[in-house]
């Protein structure tokens, strides 16, 4: 693991995402940089893509959904560093006619996305279809979904939770972002998920945690995870992290999922994050 | 008129030879059902293709999204339960992840419309047509009769895209040859006539054609369309038959908000205003019955297709 790489990787990513978010004044910051280091991770050590040569079908390929599509601009961001299109193209966020959509779409055919998200709770079953799929072709790779945790109100994920253990999927690789916010407040007092590790392991899922902050137990626990493919479970990875994550006036609260910071406050956050790769 | 009834079935029957019959010839072709396997004649496929077929158990929602994902590889995944589960029930899984993601995956769902019955209501959609082509990207069809359904359900695979396939429960006649070619989007012209053109769907074309011959023992030359592709519509048999009769009577097992009939209708107001009248079921939900008990009740039988031609004829004047 190249931590320098990946420390600077999601520094840069976060400075996209403020500065795409205060763009446009509309988006959701809050959730993106919590997922900054996590999804700079799996797209700069972990998966195995093409990103010059995308394919829909991506056979022989790691393949990735976030399911929590709102978080576009941390995806958007890696994957143009990930070399999937121009880091230019990110000062087209959700403006008309942009290839990035304010939720992650494929109708514009942006390189990397393969599934439209957004409306919540459908991502797993979606990855549930493309393991299968893998399965069917003899496709050894994997298949990896993030999902918020707020997310997992919606019933389809438990639909497909059922359905993952019941059929031994274990060609997947699911990581919850537990921030423990969502839109209206705190999960606990929105709609507590309880004992969130109990339920998923009376699902029949094989559960890790981890701190999405810190390099070395997110290489340790990815590695643990992809060993433990192929063993007839479903995987699943509970991910600490902590809304705003980088940015000090953001953080503790669920105040910055979807507002974007105006021109003073851009500028304090931009001061606690080095430009390390050179903004778009 | 004279048309060969060349026997009785349903047309669910039809979907599930058809798709049995791709499962023998397109090796990417997968089947998804919800716990009712038997109901929707799937039996065949699962038998034949077990490492194909996937059970998901009474998860609508779930099979919606698992059938786009495996898109994701190149499969042609085929969804099966009922019409009501496999539109309303999921209608925001098939907007995202298939619809508005331009996957190929088959919507093919049975049981729709009052025909299915004696269980009411809760199963009787009757407003699945317009949502189906509401949706940007998707394909809706609704064939005949038994053959047509599964020469429909084989077409459909090698169509690229979304497609909603609607089928349903009761046994009707066969009147569609089992060689006849499917042309997703080309209307089948049954009889050319000069008077009234009525254009049907599904169950209502038999009922059509029952209605023709009372119509013609009157003197009446109709011209009767099976319009088995409601989108995209084929907009020039419409005008095309319309230009020659002056009048049309359309006919569907389904709400007359969002279908078949409102369909034709926009066509008609933009192009060749002409007197239009509609058989379907009006702003109700159905209920308990015999198939063909509701089919009288709620207004969709043949004698409400050839009041309807009678009437729309009158207008004309």
């Amino acid at each position: 693991m190249n931590k320098d790489l990946l420390k600077n990787t999601a520094s840069q990513v976060r400075r996209d995402i403020l500065r795409m978010v205060h763009a446009v004044n509309s988006g959701h910051p809050g959730g993106s940089l919590g997922c900054a280091d996590f999804l700079s991770y799996l797209y700069f050590e972990q998966m195995d893509y093409d990103s010059k040569n995308f394919t829909m079908d991506g056979i022989g390929e790691d393949i990735f959904y976030l399911s929590n599509g709102h978080i576009s601009p941390v995806w958007y961001s890696v994957l143009a560093h990930s070399g999937y299109f121009p880091v230019s193209e990110l000062g087209t966020f959700r403006k008309l006619s942009s290839r990035l959509q304010g939720h992650p779409s494929t109708d514009k055919k942006l390189p990397g996305i393969r599934m439209a998200s957004g409306s919540l709770g459908q991502g797993l079953s979606v990855a549930l279809g493309t393991a299968a799929s893998k399965k069917l072709n003899n496709d050894p790779k994997l298949v990896f979904t993030l999902h918020g945790d707020g997310e997992l109100q919606e019933g389809q994920i438990w639909e497909a939770a059922m359905y993952a253990s019941a059929n031994k999927v274990d060609n997947i690789i699911s990581t919850i972002d537990f921030n423990g916010r969502q839109i209206d407040g705190d999960t606990e007092q929105v709609l507590s998920l309880g004992d969130l590790g109990a339920k998923w392991q009376a699902f029949g899922w094989d559960v890790l945690k981890m701190n999405g902050h810190d390099f070395d137990e997110i290489h340790a626990t990815l590695q643990k995870a992809v060993s433990m493919t192929g063993k007839g479970k479903p995987i699943v990875i509970i991910m600490q992290t902590e809304m705003g994550q980088g940015v000090d006036f953001m953080m503790g609260s669920h105040k910055w999922h979807g507002v974007a910071p105006n021109d003073q406050q851009l500028e304090l956050a931009l001061n606690q994050l080095p430009s390390t790769i050179g903004d778009y | 008129m004279e048309i060969e009834i060349l026997g009785n079935k349903d047309t669910r029957s039809g979907f599930g030879e058809g798709l049995a019959e791709l499962g023998r010839t397109n090796p990417n072709v997968v089947a998804l059902c919800a716990d009712l396997t038997g109901s929707l004649k799937m039996d065949a496929f699962q038998k034949e293709c077990p490492t194909r077929f996937f059970q998901v158990g009474i998860a609508e929602a779930n099979m919606m999204g698992m059938a786009a994902g495996m898109t994701v590889g190149g499969k042609i995944p085929f969804t099966g339960t009922f019409a009501n589960f496999s539109t309303g029930r999921v209608y925001d899984q098939i907007r995202q992840s298939i619809a508005y993601s331009q996957k190929n995956v088959k919507i093919c769902a049975s049981h729709a419309g009052l025909t299915l019955g004696e269980d009411g209501a809760t199963h009787q959609i009757l407003e699945d047509i317009g949502m189906m082509r509401m949706l940007p990207n998707m394909t809706v069809i609704v064939p005949a009769d038994f053959n047509q359904t599964k020469q429909a359900t084989i077409a459909i695979a090698a169509h690229e895209g979304p497609v909603y396939l609607r089928f349903g429960r009761p046994v009707m006649p066969i009147f569609v040859k089992p060689n006849a070619k499917f042309i997703i989007g080309k209307a089948d012209m049954i009889q050319e006539g000069s008077d009234v053109t009525i254009i049907a769907c599904g169950h209502l074309v038999w009922k059509s054609i029952e209605a023709v011959q009372i119509l013609e023992a009157k003197g009446i030359s109709v011209e009767l369309i099976n319009m088995h592709t409601i989108k995209p519509l084929d907009v020039n048999a419409i005008l095309k038959s319309v230009s020659k009769t002056g009048c049309v009577v359309t006919a569907e097992e389904h709400m007359l908000n969002g279908g078949l009939g409102e369909a034709v209708s926009q066509v008609l107001v933009r192009n060749l205003p002409v007197p239009q009248e509609f058989v379907g079921v009006n702003d109700s939900f159905g209920e308990s019955g015999t198939p063909m008990e509701l089919m009288t009740k709620y207004g969709i039988d043949t004698q409400n297709v050839v009041d309807a031609a009678l009437k729309v004829i009158a207008r004309k004047a």
